[in-house]
């Protein structure tokens, strides 16, 4: 259509500050940039407040100490065994995790019929939506009678390893703790690896299968190498998930202050969070300042593995063959 | 489309037939049941275990014996793969089966509007009320916070962020998604700690724990979906003339309206079961609070642990509370599940 513009539209088009919605866009704009910084800002006050309250404890000597009654020596005394329960607890849940997800995820990318694997990962999905109290509470009810003849055997049989050895039921130990946590970290670590696993470049499974690989051939040579990475941050956001866990934990574990690995007897670790939760509502004074100075290091090596595991997620996706 | 039918391959008398398999499993099955049951150790566990063993090696065994030493790895693997799967989804059966075997017990329209008020000892009575007002408000408050800051982050990642500040922003909110719920709530504690003195109780605190735990989440579906809005519907919006804001307002989420409300009730389902961080801001309470400004406030998650460690007839309930906080997040998923597959636009994906 040809019409012709009225002359004063033009000149109006002109000024820049007469443009219409400007003042929106100054203020949406404004608003979702605040909104971004308010990220940064969120993140930084999680890392002051704690800081702020746990400098207390983070500072005190042993004295200072004497009236907390699950609180021996000075801080770091007390949190090492803390933090080695939360590791250790998080390790066997990863050791059980991670091949089981990497054998979900490729039935489901590569061995269950398309249409199956959608509902599937849905059913995977599912279970990352169960509140962690109640997979604790399934824990402590199902899963430990379940496990306690296995524990049984291994300490009879196997009892001359100093990991098996000492058995007595009901099992409120850390291994228990460690398969709950794993159920708990499968559907996070399974997604991830999934996603990967769907990239593989269709050429290089069909040149594999093309050369007479059998379907597990293919998925060594073409699928595994492809997916190495993704699996290595899959498994560190998988324990970074495990780390923080606590619910299933206090549900399960009969705590202790102990380092060593005697993964069978109950009353030996605890981890950060559970001991967090177990002692937090009773306490007062310095108890807190050092129950949120745990919270603090927790929060430092969750952060710490989140970020390792983010790295190497992004640098894959800059040089991955699948872009 | 007429294709020559390939060759017969001339060399099928090397591998099983396709019922082979199955032939294997079913002779596995049932030798292992015959052993089991000879032992007296026949449970649907060791059944379940012992006859994916047997039948691994069995199909292994065959399958070398008749193609040989790849075509068995290949089974093998297919076995493994396959047992990891059953395996994973073992447990949700299991646990879907006991939480509503235990739960449905006291269950019912009386658990669900009595409180715990008077109720002691072994007494059976007692019900839920109180914790789904406590949680309706703790959710809502955290939901006020995270579902706005969530969206315009959001839309400030697809929308006007760029370079270093835009990748920073990324993969803090990466990280947050990581961060141990009960950080989260030991961070709310003592904000409201510094800020208003340790008096201060209220369903408040918990619905900030709960904010952090959610906006992360609340960023990536809704960054997800303003994605998948195509760039010419935002162009043709442009060329009209209408200005970036009423672009973004009336045409970008107008179009992933249904992507963002189901991500949101994902969202929340994700955090409306996150017990830890109310055990440590809000505590527990018997009696049923109705202002979330003021006093300490019950909870369901935390309402279904402390009943669970109290024992005894409590633990009744918190079968039957732990029932009711899984339906509430299996509601919401499925809804949230739903409106994404009826309302998103259609090829988007």
């Amino acid at each position: 259509m040809a019409t012709t513009t009225p002359p004063q539209d033009q000149s109006r088009r002109g000024t820049g500050d007469r443009a219409p919605g400007r003042l929106g866009n100054v203020i949406f704009k404004g608003i979702s940039t605040t909104s971004g910084v308010m990220i940064l800002v969120t993140l930084a006050a999680v890392a002051i407040f704690l800081l702020y309250r746990a400098w207390p404890a983070l500072v005190a000597n042993a004295e200072e100490f004497a009236d907390v009654n699950f609180i021996e020596g000075n801080l770091w005394v007390w949190v090492a065994p803390l933090l080695f329960g939360t590791v250790l607890a998080s390790i066997i849940a990863l050791a059980v995790a991670m091949p089981l997800s990497i054998g979900i995820a490729l039935f489901i990318s590569h061995y269950a019929p398309r249409r199956l694997a959608q509902l599937l990962g849905y059913i995977i999905d599912l279970l990352a939506a169960i509140p962690s109290v109640i997979v604790g509470l399934w824990g402590a009810s199902w899963l430990m009678p379940l496990v306690d003849p296995l524990f049984a055997w291994l300490s009879s049989n196997l009892g001359f390893i100093p990991l098996f050895a000492d058995y007595t039921p009901p099992a409120r130990n850390i291994t228990t703790g460690g398969l709950v946590l794993a159920i708990m970290i499968v559907p996070i670590i399974t997604a991830t690896i999934r996603e990967v696993f769907l990239q593989t470049p269709r050429l290089h499974e069909e040149a594999s299968l093309a050369l007479g690989s059998t379907r597990w051939e293919m998925i060594r040579q073409a699928v595994l190498p492809f997916g190495r990475s993704g699996m290595i941050s899959a498994a560190m956001l998988g324990l970074g998930r495990a780390l923080g866990e606590t619910m299933a934990i206090l549900l399960i574990l009969s705590p202790g202050y102990s380092i060593n690995f005697n993964l069978l007897q109950a009353g030996q670790h605890n981890t950060i969070a559970a001991n967090i939760a177990l002692h937090f509502p009773e306490s007062s004074g310095i108890a807190v300042d050092a129950l949120i100075a745990s919270g603090l290091i927790l929060f430092a090596v969750t952060f710490g593995v989140n970020m390792i595991a983010r790295w190497i997620i992004n640098r894959r996706a800059e040089f991955s063959g699948a872009n | 489309m007429s294709v020559a039918a390939p060759p017969v391959p001339t060399r099928t008398y090397r591998r099983l037939p396709a019922w082979a398999p199955y032939a294997v499993l079913v002779v596995s099955l049932a030798v292992t049941a015959g052993v089991l049951t000879s032992l007296g150790a026949l449970t649907i566990a060791s059944m379940f275990f012992v006859s994916a063993i047997v039948y691994a090696v069995a199909i292994t065994v065959t399958s070398t014996v008749v193609e040989g030493r790849r075509w068995a790895t290949d089974r093998l693997a297919t076995t493994l793969v396959t047992f990891a799967f059953l395996l994973a989804v073992i447990p949700l059966i299991s646990l879907l089966w006991i939480v509503i075997g235990d739960g449905v017990e006291r269950f019912g329209p009386t658990f669900l509007t009595t409180d715990m008020v008077g109720i002691f000892g072994s007494m059976v009575e007692g019900g839920v009320a109180h914790a789904i007002v406590g949680t309706v408000y703790v959710t809502g408050i955290a939901g006020l916070i995270s579902v706005p800051l969530g969206i315009f982050t959001a839309i400030y990642l697809v929308e006007y962020g760029s370079g270093p500040v835009k990748r920073g922003i990324t993969l803090l909110v990466d990280v947050m998604t990581g961060i141990p719920s009960i950080v989260a709530g030991l961070f709310a504690y003592t904000m409201f700690l510094v800020i208003f003195g340790p008096a201060y109780k209220s369903a408040l605190i918990g619905g900030i724990a709960l904010a952090v735990l959610m906006t992360p989440y609340v960023i990536r579906s809704v960054e997800e979906m303003l994605k998948l809005v195509p760039n010419e519907l935002r162009e043709a919006s442009f060329a009209l003339g209408v200005p970036k804001w009423l672009t973004i307002v009336k045409v970008v989420l107008r179009t992933a309206v249904a992507g963002i409300t189901s991500g949101v009730m994902i969202a929340t389902a994700r955090v409306i079961g996150e017990t830890a961080p109310l055990l440590v801001t809000v505590g527990t309470i018997q009696a049923m609070n109705w202002n979330p400004f003021d006093g300490r406030i019950e909870t369901l998650p935390v309402y279904v642990f402390r009943q669970y460690a109290q024992g005894g007839p409590a633990a009744d309930r918190a079968w039957a509370a732990a029932l009711t906080l899984l339906l509430i997040v299996m509601l919401l998923n499925l809804i949230g599940r739903l409106v994404s597959k009826f309302f998103s636009p259609k090829g988007g994906r």
